[in-house]
């Protein structure tokens, strides 16, 4: 009996033993297979399987290539939300902008924005919501799909090969006719990689030629633009060549350029090609001088709208994120638009950029930390106050704002003309300009929240003395 | 029930594929260990901090700064002396190749409260000159650090890698 135990317990030793060796060889084997794979992600950086052109506007082709880049694009159709951005309203509708704020209906009274204005969504989304928009209901120019599709084949077809001219053509179609020629051509898709990348060597670049365009007059101009080096670099040059951000620009510099080509301020109506505004400088005063020197080809004075109900006429702000970033203190210290908006993350041992472009407020530990070594929880508290102040402010601007058109109202019923309110019409203008900047803009004030309570506090200033101005009209 | 002769058989068919098992275990490990240029953690050489890759933002950013001439990678992150140096070799050691195989880290990488402790007595033992009269000498853990105002000199700017310095150009 005692021998039968020993001889049972000797057998259970060798097995324990004989598992222990196994789990260890496993072990090990499983490491080394590891190592394997992260030395293989290292060498391969991609793979190219398939060929890909300029004429691929098809986000999916380019996948098959850079999975990883495309799988975090793809996310840009999930609806994200913060305080301030992103959207409410159901999966299929984001919610309406005039029922929150009702004097953005009154301040674009006569503009197609006053009919329909919602929260943005996801880049996913960005022809389909253009496509469908109440606005539609009032025929649109084809400028509008210079930012809201893969547009450039479509330009090469127009031109005769070359973009630029067909680019120059565009706005005189129908933006329902342009978009039919569109989906023929098998190019309906928003935002693509082709757009920002050289698909030879996947280098960043720029493809709009409304950017191209407007870089070139901003480098012409003499403003300054310290956050843009290779423009300064390049005044101090012969200036032979135009500037050329493909070729001039560094690549920390393309990094803000690619989202430039479509986050900035345009006029994108029938009476003129899409027009970046930059010749006079970034800034919104600088802006609104450039449409003030303005004249459409038919010799008239440039403004975006008349006013429905004062008769002004005024100009629209688009989301100016590209100018009003230009004047913050990120864009000042070489942080372009992709560290925040589109950081990097690693896998394995792969370095990708996160193609899932959302607000920075999801992605803290990746946006913001690289550089602000605090808790997450601090960097949110810290950025809420700087939006905060900004919405109290812009809600009390347009509050100054709406006073006015009610002065100007009164002034008409007393039987003002346009002779006697001209002076309030103007200041109209100037508020709404620089109201519309920031409320269009979409960082409620975090790109640059000093400029943006200038501005805020310029438009109430304005706002108050057309509100005087008009209600002394008979002086 | 076995009879009590086989015993010694039973042995020795376990004693050979015993011996057999650990010697595949003493391969593998050993060329597992050569693979990962296991071998090089060994030397002062700061492209073994970038073999596996995580730490090439901090290589490059290393090369820019001020301390690129005067400082490597251990120099700053190590203790100088023998034994514990390789006590923090090891330790760090254990928690990288965990992290990197777990891929359980966070984003970004920080300095570990301990090693930011070796970084300070690093900075006060080459800069003693300057340092050894700084309030707070003896309490470096409950004073300031150095990289707190001189966060640039061991991997350059935070921002503006890559940055056109045209000021320079134009003085």
């Amino acid at each position: 009996m005692n021998r039968l135990r020993r001889a049972l317990s000797t057998y259970r030793m060798h097995l324990a033993v004989a598992g222990a060796l196994l789990v260890l060889i496993g072990g090990v084997t499983a490491l080394l297979v590891n190592i394997m794979e992260r030395k293989a992600e290292a060498r391969n950086p991609y793979v190219r399987l398939v060929e890909v052109g300029e004429d691929d506007t098809d986000p999916e082709k380019w996948g098959i290539n850079w999975p990883k880049q495309f799988d975090s694009y793809r996310r840009t159709v999930l609806s994200t939300r913060t305080r301030f951005g992103g959207h409410g309203g159901s999966e299929a509708m984001p919610e309406s902008k005039l029922e929150r704020d009702p004097w953005l209906r009154r301040m674009f009274a006569g503009y197609a924005f006053s009919i329909d204005y919602r929260d943005r969504r996801g880049h996913a989304y960005m022809l389909q919501d253009q496509e469908t928009t109440g606005r539609q209901s009032k025929p649109q120019s084809g400028s509008c799909l210079h930012c809201h599709a893969s547009i450039m084949p479509l330009y090469r077809e127009l031109g005769g090969g070359d973009a630029m001219k067909g680019f120059a053509e565009s706005h005189k179609f129908l933006y329902k006719e342009l978009n039919d020629k569109l989906h023929k051509m098998g190019n309906a898709h928003p935002v693509s990689c082709v757009d920002c990348h050289d698909p030879k060597t996947m280098q960043l670049r720029v493809t709009r030629p409304g950017f191209i365009e407007g870089i070139r007059l901003l480098a012409d101009s003499k403003a300054s633009v310290p956050h843009i080096p290779s423009i300064e670099l390049w005044r101090q040059g012969n200036r032979k060549t135009p500037y050329n951000p493909n070729i001039d620009a560094s690549r920390a510099e393309l990094r803000s350029f690619v989202c430039g080509q479509c986050h900035v301020e345009y006029y994108c109506g029938p009476k003129q090609k899409l027009t970046l505004p930059w010749g006079e400088g970034l800034k919104a005063d600088d802006i609104e001088r450039f449409w003030d020197y303005q004249k459409f080809p038919d010799g008239t004075q440039f403004a975006d709208f008349q006013h429905a109900e004062s008769g002004a006429r005024l100009y629209k702000a688009q989301h100016p994120e590209f100018e009003l970033w230009s004047q913050g203190v990120h864009a000042r210290s070489g942080v372009s638009c992709a560290d925040c908006h589109m950081p990097y993350m690693r896998d394995g041992a792969t370095k990708v950029s996160d193609h899932w472009v959302r607000s920075p407020l999801l992605n803290v530990n990746r946006s913001c930390q690289t550089c602000h070594n605090f808790p997450e929880a601090e960097l949110q508290a810290r950025v809420d106050v700087i939006q905060t102040r900004n919405h109290d402010l812009l809600q009390r601007a347009a509050a100054a704002l709406m006073a006015q058109l009610d002065a100007i109202r009164k002034a008409r019923s007393e039987g003002a003309t346009d002779r006697h309110l001209a002076k309030a019409l103007d200041l109209q203008r100037k508020a709404q300009w620089r109201l519309d900047f920031i409320a269009s803009e979409n960082s409620m004030g975090f790109h640059a929240p000093q400029e943006a309570a200038r501005l805020l506090g310029e438009a109430a200033d304005y706002a108050r003395q057309g509100q005087l101005a008009a209600a002394l009209w008979r002086d | 029930m076995s009879p009590p002769e086989e015993r010694p058989r039973d042995d020795r068919r376990f004693w050979i594929v015993f011996t057999a098992g650990v010697g595949v275990l003493a391969g593998l490990g050993a060329f597992t260990f050569r693979y990962a240029e296991g071998f090089s953690y060994f030397s002062r050489d700061p492209k073994a901090c970038v073999n596996c890759h995580i730490m090439q933002p901090q290589y490059d950013s290393w090369q820019k700064s001020s301390h690129h001439a005067a400082a490597t990678c251990v120099d700053c992150h190590l203790p100088h002396t023998f034994i514990p140096k390789y006590i923090a070799k090891a330790d760090n050691g254990y928690r990288h190749s965990k992290a990197f195989t777990l891929q359980n880290f966070h984003e970004p990488i920080q300095i570990t409260p301990r090693n930011s402790r070796i970084l300070e007595a690093n900075c006060r033992a080459c800069h003693s000159a300057i340092t050894a009269d700084m309030a707070g000498g003896q309490h470096p853990q409950t004073t300031i650090s150095c990289v707190h105002c001189h966060g640039d000199v061991g991997h350059g700017e935070r921002t503006g890698m890559g940055r056109i310095d045209i000021m320079g150009r134009n003085e």
